[in-house]
């Protein structure tokens, strides 16, 4: 193809685009001025319109098998928004809420994560002297650890999940304030004794209190559980580094990363400056809360944007139900309409009156939806976060935040599903209305 | 000839002792009680009575799309209130052209597609199917509107449209329920006068029901239903024809 | 068809509610054919996995190594045709959202193991002579805009920190549409360079193909047992076992996705047969015209089901051929985050199918009011 003619065709194509982007742009805009404008008017038309709403309920109990259909329509589209939201930010609840504001958490500059780290004893014994770090009666509170994964079988298939195991130091629960044991004591040093998170518990085999189980080729019994907040942690299970860097053969003085309780949660750049600036170290200094979240970024990406795109999809085919079941009602109703706009009411009220009737059943359909999907919450599941290669816990998490947007999703779908037929009905010349037989 | 006493003997149509009782709410109606009725080939007869005394349902029975509690209807030799819903529905579409007093039409296909719709039914070609419509749409004098739609014709012209599908496959006899029930006068007289050709000059038999008096005087006989039964002439004074000069 | 005018006019009837309908069977299966596609994606790595592979792990923990001098005793166990062996390089290219598979691979015995990874012999012979060489799966060149001659910077993370750079030597593909394209291969004895000799000697795992796949449980246990009780206990299974376990991590995927596909194909029979319903009551008079004329009661039913049936299918259609189109734009928005979304043909037809029997399903219970309906009683004057 001669270049001329390949450059006409980039030009159009660029252009044709241009004009279908534009074409979506306003779309967008339109959809947006309809629920900014359609919403509140509907919401309000018992006050603004003087349409009667007894009529309103009548016809729906009149046509009760096509309202029902509309509203389990928006109810299971409701449903499936919220629970995946809820699915999403249950993940990213865990991996948010992990860790505190007052702990600092050092690995080796340029490691994306805990577990490709390597701090050697000696830089830990720099790091113990350094400014900022609370103290305690026996020393710097600081916890040295090794941070690995092992097989455990999961308690729902039985085949293996990669479950992050943890090797602390034996003051750790000092480190980590929001950590309580829940059940079962603290491990002692050096014994190949396990402290495992409350999730961890739930969802992997044998990991109960006086349970003796073999892990990664040592015998363990497990101690005690802890909670941890509903945070990361309660996926996973803690021992004695020293005991773990035994059984995974690995050299003793050398550990992943070390988290510290900050002096005062000012004090992080006092420590971060020490540290950063000391010729014998090559760390990087995070604030436990935000290493964590990093974490989840990919993981709730996903999530995100896999739920986001089911829910948008679901939702145009919601809107195109509702449409259909609205356009529908109205074709029934076309002589009631034409009489209504006879007998004197202006087409302004049959468009708020069919606006409030739209509204009405999409937010019936929201609260059913809503409910529905409430015996979902506190639900775990758990699946594999690619960051740290384990697997991680975490529980369906559904707030008033998420019901609220479900609802709203449902009144947006109602507005949209409801506009266009009222206004159509509204226009019609009322002869034509009347005629239909 | 048009007997109603039961005695005809060469009749295209013969009923015989017709019954026809009703379940409505609970109680037990009988509007037809021992209808008798001859009706020979070339025939132009008009049913008249009072709304509820069983115009349409005789006529629905006659049409074969309901079946007496009693009685029996013979139309050119085939009895057809024993019949199978089935073989009803074939024998309909053989023998019986029909013209309501309105949903006649599809609103979605042309006046053409419409009355072509009977002979979908049969093993005509296209090009044979094309050919009968044309000739229907030319006898009623709708040839320029062929594929009008519905709503772009007046009611007079969609009754004639649906006079062309009513014999388009040359039924037997044509059953009309109140055709000119919905038209204004001159496109009544228009209908009636169509009828009346299809009568004189096709020699078509035709049955006809409607409550107007002027409609019912263009045919040749006017029979009354009274009581259940068919007779002849004037009813009794306590049962008046519904308004207009006789 | 003599008929198909009239179902076709009777389609037409009403424009826009056509168009919701369609636009409606459309959604569901475009969205049937995502979530499908999502579940293939979790659930490929079982299917592909050779029947005749064996994958050795450290029992321990999966992220810890296994001596390479294991290789020359497990090729002494019989019914081991040929084995060869990765790491994990996991570097980071420019930024960690540019995450793709990257492994140090044995090159004398790699081709031989994953037969259905191709290169271009050329390629392959410039790959062998180079030890900064690196070999790019097709889907990876193509994310990046790599080609062959390129050099690649890659930030370690594991092995210390700094800069290893390579040479794009050669692109692979995938001899079936699934297999992954997505990997990096880098040499063996560059990677061991670079390495402290603590560290040196060790594999991440082993791949081995067996003589015949009737041999998997007894070479798997032959080989556990011999290193049993060493200082690296290993764990042997199929290739597509292996696999499996890894899906089955990722939760309740299938569950989850049948759950949705569910409620969205009951909420559109829903919809649809209501929508069919309301149809079919508006034109009862008509239908009953038909049936007046000579028109039997199966032919009535058999116009609502045709058109129930001719939605379905043009919805249908119209949502999985968006899918064909659509889905790929999606798995390169994301990248990394999952293995390859690719739309099988059998996802396809599995769609058209259900479309159908929803079309069906909604189209029969008004085509059976239709069938049932008295003449006498339709056509009752208003």
């Amino acid at each position: 193809m001669p270049a001329v003619l390949k450059l006409v065709l980039s030009i159009v194509l660029k252009l044709l685009a241009g004009l279908a982007l534009t074409a979506v742009a306003i779309l967008a805009l339109l959809i947006i001025l309809a629920v900014v404008v359609g919403l509140p008017l509907g919401l309000l038309a018992p006050f603004l319109g003087s349409v009667p709403i007894s009529y309103n309920f009548r016809s729906i109990r009149a046509r009760w098998t096509s309202t029902i259909v509309a509203i389990l329509g928006i109810a299971g589209t409701v449903g499936v928004f919220v629970a995946m939201l809820s699915l999403a930010h249950g993940f990213k609840a865990t991996l948010v809420a992990s860790g505190s504001p007052d702990n600092a958490l050092i690995m080796r500059a340029g490691s994306p994560s805990e577990m490709m780290g390597g701090i050697t004893l000696d830089s830990i014994k720099v790091i113990q002297d350094a400014p900022g770090i609370a103290r305690g009666p026996a020393g710097p509170l600081v916890t040295q650890e090794v941070v690995g994964v092992v097989p455990v079988p999961l308690i729902s298939t039985g085949t293996d999940a990669n479950v992050q195991i943890r090797g602390v130091s034996p003051n750790v629960l000092e480190i980590r304030r929001f950590v309580k044991i829940e059940q079962g004591r603290m491990f002692n040093a050096g014994v190949s004794e396990l402290l495992v998170g409350k999730n961890a518990s739930k969802t992997y085999s044998g990991l109960t209190v006086g349970n003796k189980i073999d892990m990664a080729g040592g015998h363990w019994e497990v101690v005690g559980i802890f909670d941890a907040g509903g945070s990361s942690f309660d996926s996973e299970i803690w021992c004695d580094s020293h005991v773990l860097n035994d059984i995974l053969k690995r050299p003793n003085n050398v550990f992943q990363s070390a988290t510290v309780h900050l002096a005062s949660r000012d004090s992080f750049k006092t420590l971060k400056d020490a540290l950063t600036s000391d010729p014998r170290l090559n760390v990087d200094v995070t604030r436990e809360v935000d290493y964590y979240a990093k974490q989840s970024t990919q993981m709730t990406t996903l999530i995100t944007v896999l739920g986001g795109l089911v829910a948008a999809i679901m939702a145009v085919g919601a809107i195109f139900a509702a449409l259909n079941t609205m356009y529908s009602a109205i074709s029934e109703r076309g002589r009631e309409i034409g009489t209504m706009r006879a007998v004197g009411f202006s087409s302004w009220n049959v468009i708020l009156s069919f606006l409030f009737e739209a509204l009405v059943i999409s937010l019936a359909g929201g609260i059913i939806g809503c409910l529905a999907v409430l015996p979902l919450n506190g639900l775990t599941t758990n699946t594999m976060n690619f960051q740290t290669f384990s697997n991680l816990a975490f529980a369906f998490k559904i707030t008033f935040n998420l019901l609220a947007m479900g609802i709203l999703f449902a009144l947006v779908m109602g507005v949209l599903g409801g506009l266009l037929p009222a206004i159509r009905a509204a226009i019609r010349p009322v002869a034509a209305a009347l005629r239909e037989l | 000839m048009v007997k109603v006493d039961g005695s005809g003997t060469k009749g295209l149509i013969q009923v015989r002792d017709l019954d026809k009782t009703y379940r409505r709410g609970g109680e037990e109606i009988d509007v037809l009680q021992g209808l008798n009725l001859d009706v020979e080939a070339g025939e132009f007869v008009a049913f008249m009575g009072p709304s509820g005394s069983g115009k349409s349902t005789l006529l629905n029975l006659l049409g074969g799309l309901d079946v007496p509690t009693r009685g029996s209807i013979t139309v050119a030799g085939d009895e057809i209130t024993h019949m199978s819903s089935g073989r009803l529905t074939q024998w309909r579409a053989r023998h019986v052209g029909f013209i309501f007093q309105m949903y006649n039409l599809i609103p979605v296909l042309t006046a053409f597609q419409n009355v072509e719709l009977p002979l979908l039914l049969t093993k005509l070609s296209k090009a044979e199917r094309h050919a009968h419509v044309a000739a229907a749409l030319g006898i009623v004098g709708l040839s320029d509107r062929m594929h009008h739609f519905p709503r772009q014709l007046s009611g007079g012209q969609e009754q004639r449209v649906t006079i062309a599908r009513a014999v388009v496959s040359d039924p037997t006899f044509l059953l009309c329920d109140e055709p000119t029930g919905d038209l204004d006068r001159k496109s009544a007289d228009d209908v009636m006068a169509l009828i009346e050709e299809l009568v004189g000059k096709y020699h078509k038999t035709v049955l006809m029901v409607t409550h107007d008096p002027l409609v019912a005087a263009r045919a040749n006989s006017i029979l009354h239903l009274d009581k259940g039964v068919l007779v002849e002439g004037r009813p009794a004074p306590h049962m008046s024809s519904a308004g207009g000069i006789a | 068809m003599k008929f198909a005018r009239i179902i076709f006019a009777n389609l037409l009837r009403k424009k826009v509610r056509l168009l919701l309908t369609i636009g409606s069977f459309a959604v569901a299966l475009f969205l049937f054919a995502f979530l499908s596609v999502v579940n293939d994606a979790f659930q490929r790595g079982s299917d592909v996995a050779g029947a005749d592979r064996l994958v050795i792990i450290n029992r321990t923990s999966i992220i810890n190594t296994i001596p390479l001098s294991y290789r020359d005793k497990i090729l002494r166990i019989p019914g081991v045709k040929v084995i060869t062996h990765n790491n994990w390089f996991g570097a980071i290219y420019k930024d960690e959202k540019n995450f793709f598979p990257q492994f140090v691979i044995d090159p004398e015995n790699q081709r031989q193991v994953f037969t259905e990874l191709l290169v271009s012999d050329d390629q392959w012979n410039a790959f062998l002579k180079d030890r900064q060489g690196a070999i790019v799966g097709a889907r990876t060149a193509e994310r990046f805009g790599w080609k062959v001659g390129d050099r690649v910077p890659l930030m370690t993370t594991i092995y210390g920190s700094g800069t290893w750079e390579f040479n794009i030597d050669g692109i692979y593909h995938g001899k079936n549409p699934l297999d992954d394209e997505t990997q990096f291969w880098l040499q063996w004895d560059y990677f061991q360079e670079h390495l402290s000799d603590r560290n040196k000697g060790q594999v991440g795992w082993y791949v081995l193909r067996l003589n015949s796949p009737d041999d998997a449980v007894g070479v798997s246990k032959a080989i556990d047992d011999e290193f049993d009780n060493s200082p690296y206990e290993t764990r042997t299974e199929t290739e597509s076992a292996f696999a499996a376990g890894w899906v089955k991590q990722f939760g309740n995927i299938k569950i989850l996705i049948i759950s949705i596909g569910s409620i969205v194909f009951l909420t559109l029979l829903l919809v649809t047969g209501n929508t069919m319903a309301i149809s079919v009551r508006e034109r009862t008079p008509e239908l009953a015209v038909f049936k007046a004329i000579g028109y039997s009661d199966r032919t009535v039913l058999f116009f609502v089901l045709a058109e129930s049936l001719i939605i379905a299918v043009i919805g249908g259609a119209l949502g999985l051929l968006v899918s064909i189109g659509i889905v790929p734009l999606i798995a390169q928005k994301l990248g990394g985050l999952l293995p390859a979304l690719i739309l099988s043909p059998s996802t396809l037809v599995l769609g058209l199918i259900l479309a159908v029997f929803v079309g069906i399903i909604s189209g029969v219970f008004p085509g059976l009011n239709a069938m049932h309906m008295r003449v006498v009683n339709a056509l009752r004057r208003v």
